[in-house]
């Protein structure tokens, strides 16, 4: 049915985690995924199982420790910087460093991979950037300095910047940490507008689990052992799901898709 | 957009605010001369007496155009160095970088008389001055990058940068005492500071390394307006992040090496003049920032330049103490206020 073209990244065997001089350490080993276009994939799992460390390794933030990542039939570590800026857009959980950048020139940003040597801004680039600030709904705030935006505008702000980087995969590295339900839901709902209208292809390392279970299309589950990938209804069906975060604690309710807190 | 044209407002303002601080720097000095005859002599025109000509041409001009020069550059090198480490402390002289600059100029001033003759002529031509000194500041400067990699605390840094200063110091002192009276004065003057040392060859070769890092710091202005959103963002857009922080310490090490080498180390301008600019023109663009930064920069060392000669009287204050009084209580401002801008 899949054919291997549509895959936009192909891993084999990954292993990822740090090395420092002495030591290894692995966070996961023997990773078989893949990631397919125009998909929103949320990354779930118990805090500390690995999902930045997937996520950043994915994204070339931080290097593998073995295996292979192919992305567009291309090993990752064969692309250059310049050119992969062109394919993937990231959002991370890093504060960025104060200064006087306002929310406009910080979204300009995103269009260096195509600007000229001195960083103009063409037609084409100002385009750009108008599309993304209507489609995260953002024009109140354009001129304000970065510094003066709550958490929630400012994740749209980040969003923006990677829309306007026009790479085929956005990831994002918890976008919904700190926020309010509101602000938490618009961000999903914004992610999944931007899968199905534009065909990005979104992967998110999220804690979400109740708007992951409601809005992916599919799921990567983080356990201590594996990863499993697969459609959410399926991974949900076949009690995968409920098996990631089982404990005397609580019970997953197939009805409503949540965890319930077990009363005794 | 819509901000251009208070841009060119604020650049043709601090233009017109650069000329005139050239020519009161010009006009006022221990020999009163009138304005008049300063304007002749520049347009080319024979002054009423022959010795003011001599002193505007040979003595004056020059302090002024070092002064641009320096102000400017240490203020450039300020910039880069607070984009660099994301830290709004940083600057040649608070990192230790016109320390290591120092040093250089110690080691060859103090230390040559254990070297052979040959090398005593070189130690004090001026080029070997300001090769001593470039080597000095790139030493400390990446010794400094070395630990900012593992260290990311902004108040830490700070303090590494003095501890760097200290042991300096420290070095410079045993070769003090190692050293003939003549040489230690020499080296001390030069601690002082002074913009008025410099011939027109010196100036020369000044702008020449000036025009050279400048625009070198051309290539890297993109990378630097990406690196204001740290590192790992700028990677995602494409930057090399190592040519970039190459070509950053090549230029501030030249410039903070070179201007300390003919004018001493002088204090504060590179860390006082961007937070001033950035108060001016509030924008982090460094395409907007980097020319205000070197037209401020060189408008603060002129009027420095034009306090310390303390006119017309015979005395001249070294400059930085000077750029001192002016610098310190900036930093102590900044850490008092909350909210710190890089």
């Amino acid at each position: 049915m899949k054919g291997t073209t549509s895959h936009i990244i192909k891993t084999t065997n990954l292993s990822i985690g740090y090395q420092s001089k002495k030591n290894t350490t692995y966070v996961a080993k023997d990773i078989n995924l893949t990631l397919d276009k125009g998909v929103l994939v949320c990354i779930l799992g118990k805090n500390g199982i690995g999902k930045s460390t997937l996520l950043r390794t994915l994204t070339n933030v931080q290097p593998k420790l073995s295996g292979e990542i192919i992305l567009n039939g291309k090993p990752l570590e064969t692309i250059s910087n310049a050119e992969l800026a062109k394919k993937m857009s990231l959002v991370l959980t890093e504060r960025i460093p104060e200064s006087n950048l306002t929310v406009y020139e910080l979204i300009a940003l995103g269009r260096q991979p195509y600007t000229n040597w001195i960083g103009a801004l063409t037609k084409e680039d100002l385009n750009f950037i108008e599309v993304a600030i209507q489609q995260t709904n953002i024009k109140d705030i354009v001129y304000k300095k970065h510094y003066e935006l709550s958490d929630g505008q400012l994740q749209k702000v980040m969003i923006a910047r990677a829309l306007v980087q026009n790479t085929e995969i956005i990831t994002l590295d918890e976008p919904t940490a700190h926020l309010d339900l509101h602000n938490k839901i618009e961000i999903f709902q914004l992610l999944k507008k931007l899968s199905q209208d534009l065909h990005k292809t979104i992967l998110i390392s999220t804690h979400e689990i109740h708007l992951a279970l409601q809005l992916a299309d599919e799921l990567w589950l983080m356990n201590d052992n594996d990863i499993l990938t697969g459609k959410t209804e399926e991974l949900i069906a076949n009690e995968s799901v409920a098996k990631l975060f089982s404990s005397d604690l609580v019970t997953f309710d197939l009805k409503s898709k949540q965890f319930i807190i077990n009363s005794d | 957009m819509n901000n251009n044209t208070s841009y060119s407002l604020k650049f043709i303002l601090l233009g017109v605010l650069l000329l005139l601080c050239i020519l009161i720097n010009l006009s006022l000095g221990s020999v009163d001369i009138p304005f008049k005859s300063i304007v002749q002599t520049l347009t080319g025109n024979i002054s009423d007496k022959e010795n003011w000509h001599y002193i505007i041409l040979q003595y004056r001009l020059p302090k002024a155009i070092t002064a641009i020069l320096v102000g400017s550059g240490l203020s450039i090198s300020g910039l880069l160095m607070q984009t660099l480490f994301r830290n709004p402390l940083a600057g040649p002289f608070v990192l230790g970088i016109s320390s290591g600059a120092s040093l250089g100029v110690a080691t060859l001033v103090l230390g040559v008389s254990a070297f052979s003759g040959s090398l005593v002529g070189f130690a004090f031509s001026n080029i070997g001055l300001a090769l001593a000194a470039s080597i000095g500041a790139f030493f400390v400067l990446s010794a400094v990058m070395l630990v900012a990699k593992r260290v990311k605390n902004t108040m830490s840094i700070l303090i590494i940068g003095l501890m760097f200063g200290s042991f300096t110091a420290a070095i410079i002192s045993v070769l003090a005492y190692f050293s003939s009276a003549d040489q230690l004065q020499q080296y001390v003057f030069w601690t002082f500071g002074s913009l008025g040392n410099l011939g027109w060859n010196e100036i020369a070769i000044l702008s020449i390394l000036y025009i050279i890092s400048v625009s070198l710091l051309f290539t890297i202005i993109k990378p630097l307006n990406s690196l204001l959103l740290g590192e790992n963002y700028a990677i995602s857009l494409g930057v090399n992040l190592r040519k970039t922080r190459n070509i950053t310490l090549l230029v501030t090490g030249l410039l903070t090496g070179v201007i300390t080498a003919f004018s001493g180390p002088i204090a504060f301008i590179g860390l006082a003049v961007p937070h001033l600019t950035k108060l001016l023109i509030k924008t982090s663009n460094h395409k907007i920032v980097v020319p205000a930064v070197a037209i401020i920069g060189a408008i603060v060392m002129l009027v420095s330049d034009t306090i310390a000669q303390l006119p017309n009287s015979e005395y001249t204050l070294p400059i930085n103490a000077v750029t001192s009084l002016f610098g310190a209580p900036i930093i102590i401002w900044l850490l008092v206020r909350k909210r710190k801008i890089i």
